[in-house]
């Protein structure tokens, strides 16, 4: 596989992360969704890392450093986010986004 | 000490009063009142001082401005009209200052009065002594002030305000001619100083309509100063102030200042014949009116606000004829008549608990000798009874009317005459004939230190036309009238005074009415009216123009941002989705134009 | 590793992100989540970053998929009964997400760089752990000092969050 390979193979998951945050109404299902594109974002900066090899035969680390603090990043909001959603429930006793709609004009 | 400061300490000793009053003494009254005195006594004094020195060779000034263009000094100027002036304003203004001691005495604004009469002396020395064009403007303002402070001295009640809001803003439609006059005169000749500008005339570096346009505008600051028709309106209002205010200012010295500022740029005058001809137009006409509306008021400071109109448009017209001579003379012995005339009138009233309806008081000659026989003196000298001092002047203003045209003497005439009829009736109603109402009857003479005043200024009203007084004062190099012009001037006064006499006495209400004389030919009507109907015109465009223009703009803006988020709020649908089908829509599209490009 | 390796994983990955957006289940579409996360862990060894990989199986597959499902069995989520799909939004987020994927084969294609073989890395084995922290501890140790203070303030929001009763 090349670079152009893994590159299609993460903009697939993107895609297939953002039709489900289209398609499901579950918040939760949203969530995960949102997790695929962000791994997907991820598998890209590895494979350009992977692709950027320095004079002395090693990838590009600045790239997996983004990778790291992207995780750590994912990891906290996915914390915050479920917390979120645990009060949302039980304020609303629903998950389903089409049951919120405070906002709407 | 120098000679050279003694001006300097004329013009600051009252500036010097009018800070220790407001910074210092304004807790006591009767501390401030004798600053104020002790501060005109010294202009007085170093006034007496300067006028038997010399005149002084060099001059005396220091640089304020200095521009290229424009070098603006703080000088004095000392000369015998400056020296006349003076003796004129710091003597009358001594006298008035010692009086107002106690016609104000227990007055709540005593300190608050002296400050403002502090500030007025300092500001007409600083006219009398100017000797530039910006410096006398800046005084003149000053003096528009101080006289702003006074009129309203009783701002509490209703009349007084708009009294001093009248003549203030009157007064600056004159002073924006006198600015532009200013303006023009330096643009021609580069200068602000009268000696200089006076020495550029000669070389005539101007066209002669620049230069009678000038002298216009100038003379502009006359008519708004010294209450020349049309800008006359103030004069009469300005009586609410206090009495002594009017005596020394609406009477003797500032109204004066216009003529004194004519008299001082007098070679502006005679540079420009068209100028001339509108001055002495003017004159005539204001001293006309102004007589023929004074028989027809009731209130005895009203008839002699009149009375001052009429004379003031005697000097102006004297001035147009080229006789500045006639015009100083008759300034001169005016100031003091008419300022005796006033501090009578100010004793009458005090004495009579503050009534100023001449038809309300009646033989007050048995209840107030002393004020009654001043009073007479006064009378007299105005009305120009032969012997006293207004006949002198009056005389040679007839005689500079007659080198005018037929006319003009004719109207002087005339206001001689009126003058004469008009006083006799104010002498005859208030001071001969029975008590009309109970406060003539228990009318008492002022106490002494208002009665003074009343003695000194009795005697140069009676001497100042004699020629040994006089010609210390202005040179009158042998300017005598024609036999028949004193002929006429002495029918005039005792035609005048017998018809009065005969109307007048012992009548309980005024005989004849005229109604448009007494409304003052409805001049206040008129310009109410007049700036109503500009106002409303000018405010109606103003409108219509904020209406459909600064509105309509506005509403544009407005509905412009109403629409817009009225079409955005539709995307505000409360779906989490549709924002992330928005979202991801506009990241492609950005996407594609970036691919593309 | 077998040339064939990564596309298989590619294959699981991308399968098990499909079976996370079609499973009416939220615990199915956790589980598949985590086998999918697992077939990325792979990916990221096919390309050398062992590290990343490791890291990823604990945080993603281990931490993050645990707490996931904590929460669908505190909520007691049961499988959504068959709803109507909303066709314009079915519609509108399949388009979008094909004008996506269309655009970016589009660009790729003209990026002939990519379609060359990786180039090789030096012989022996490859301590990117070392590598890594080194760059964390030095380059990037300011944004490391900042990542730290995030994390404690998501922990104290999230107690926040969970103490208080919204209303």
């Amino acid at each position: 596989m090349n670079l152009n390979d893994y590159l299609a193979v993460s903009g697939l998951l993107f895609a297939i992360g953002f039709a489900g945050v289209m398609l499901r109404r579950n918040i939760i299902i949203i969530f995960m969704c949102l997790e695929l594109m962000l791994n997907a974002a991820n598998l890209s900066l590895v494979a350009f890392s992977r692709f950027h090899v320095s004079a002395a035969g090693l990838p590009d680390y600045n790239g997996q450093m983004l990778v790291f603090f992207i995780i750590t990043v994912a990891a906290a909001e996915v914390a915050v986010g479920l917390a979120v959603i645990v009060s949302l429930y039980r304020a609303r006793r629903t998950t389903h986004v089409e049951d919120i709609t405070s906002m709407k004009f | 000490m120098d000679e050279s400061s003694l001006p300097w300490i004329i013009l600051l000793a009252p500036l010097v009063s009018v800070a220790v009053i407001v910074f210092l003494t304004q807790g006591s009254r009767t501390i401030s009142a004798g600053v104020s005195i002790l501060a005109v006594l010294v202009s007085f004094v170093a006034s007496c001082l300067v006028f038997h020195a010399p005149d002084p060779a060099g001059v005396n000034q220091i640089t304020w401005l200095d521009f290229p263009a424009l070098h603006v000094p703080i000088g004095v100027t000392i000369d015998q009209l400056s020296k006349t002036m003076l003796i004129v304003v710091t003597g009358i203004g001594a006298l008035i200052h010692i009086y107002s001691a106690g016609y104000m005495k227990g007055d709540d604004g005593e300190s608050r009065y002296f400050a403002g009469l502090s500030l007025f002396m300092f500001s007409m020395l600083g006219i009398v002594l100017a000797n530039n064009f910006v410096m006398m403007f800046i005084f003149w303002e000053l003096v528009g002030v101080s006289s702003y402070v006074l009129i309203g001295h009783w701002f509490f009640r209703d009349a007084p305000p708009a009294a001093a809001n009248k003549a203030f803003i009157t007064n600056r439609i004159g002073d924006f001619g006198f600015m532009l006059g200013i303006l023009m005169l330096w643009l021609a000749t580069k200068s602000v100083v009268f000696t200089e500008i006076e020495k550029s005339l000669g070389v005539s570096k101007f066209e002669n309509l620049n230069l009678t346009a000038a002298t216009l505008l100038i003379f502009c600051g006359t008519i708004g100063k010294s209450a020349q028709f049309p800008l006359h309106v103030w004069l009469p209002d300005a009586m609410e102030g206090p009495t002594p205010v009017s005596a020394l200012i609406h009477a003797a010295t500032m109204v004066a200042a216009g003529v004194y500022m004519l008299a001082r740029v007098f070679f502006l005058v005679q540079a420009s014949p068209d100028a001339q001809w509108v001055i002495a137009f003017i004159g005539t006409i204001t001293s006309l009116m102004a007589a023929s509306m004074a028989i027809q008021q009731n209130d005895i400071k009203r008839i002699l606000a009149y009375s001052t109109l009429s004379q003031l448009g005697y000097m102006v017209m004297a001035i147009g004829m080229l006789s500045k001579e006639a015009a100083m003379f008759h300034l001169f012995t005016h100031a003091f008549f008419k300022a005796l005339l006033f501090l009578g009138a100010g004793a009458v009233i005090y004495g009579m608990h503050h009534e100023q309806d001449i038809w309300k008081m009646g033989g007050l000659g048995k209840k107030m000798p002393l004020t009654c026989a001043t009073f007479a003196v006064g009378t007299l000298a105005l009305i120009g009874c032969p012997g006293f001092s207004g006949h002198f002047s009056k005389e040679m203003i007839l005689a500079a009317a007659l080198s005018g045209s037929k006319w003009t003497f004719a109207a002087a005439l005339a206001t001689a005459f009126l003058t004469s009829f008009y006083m006799v009736r104010l002498f005859v109603v208030v001071f001969l004939g029975e008590p009309k109402t109970d406060a003539a009857k228990h009318g008492h003479d002022a106490p002494p230190v208002m009665a003074l005043p009343l003695v000194i200024l009795a005697i140069p009203s009676f001497l100042a036309g004699y020629g040994f007084f006089i010609s210390h004062f202005v040179p009158l190099h042998g300017t005598e009238a024609p036999g028949f012009v004193s002929l006429f001037a002495f029918l005039a006064f005792a035609s005048g005074a017998v018809m009065a006499v005969l109307l007048y006495r012992g009548k309980k209400e005024d005989p004849i009415h005229i109604g448009l004389l007494a409304n003052k030919y409805y001049f206040d009507e008129i310009y109410a009216a007049l700036i109503r109907w500009t106002q409303e015109l000018l405010a109606r465009q103003c409108g219509r123009f904020d209406r459909w223009v600064l509105d309509g703009l506005v509403r544009l803006l407005s509905g412009g941002t109403y629409a817009a988020g009225f079409a955005l709020r539709s995307f505000q649908v409360g779906n989490l989705q549709a924002y992330a089908f928005l979202f991801g829509a506009g990241i492609v599209a950005f996407l594609w134009y970036v691919v593309s490009k | 590793m077998s040339s064939l390796l990564p596309w298989l994983f590619s294959a699981i990955m991308l399968g098990f992100a499909c079976a996370v957006v079609l499973n009416r289940n939220p615990v199915a579409s956790a589980l598949s989540l985590v086998v999918s996360f697992l077939a990325l862990a792979g990916l990221y060894v096919s390309l050398n970053a062992f590290f990343i990989g490791v890291i990823q199986v604990l945080v993603y597959a281990g931490a993050i998929m645990v707490l996931f499902l904590f929460i669908i069995m505190l909520l007691d989520l049961k499988a959504e009964e068959r709803r109507t799909l909303n066709t314009t939004a079915t519609l509108g987020g399949l388009l979008v997400a094909a004008i996506f994927v269309c655009e970016l084969f589009s660009v790729l294609r003209h990026f002939h760089k990519g379609s060359l073989p990786f180039p090789p890395l030096a012989a022996g084995p490859l301590d990117d752990v070392r590598g890594v922290g080194t760059m964390l501890f030095s380059n990037y140790n300011l944004p490391f000092q900042v990542i730290g203070a995030l994390i404690l303030v998501a922990t104290v929001g999230v107690v926040v969050l969970s103490k208080r009763e919204l209303k």
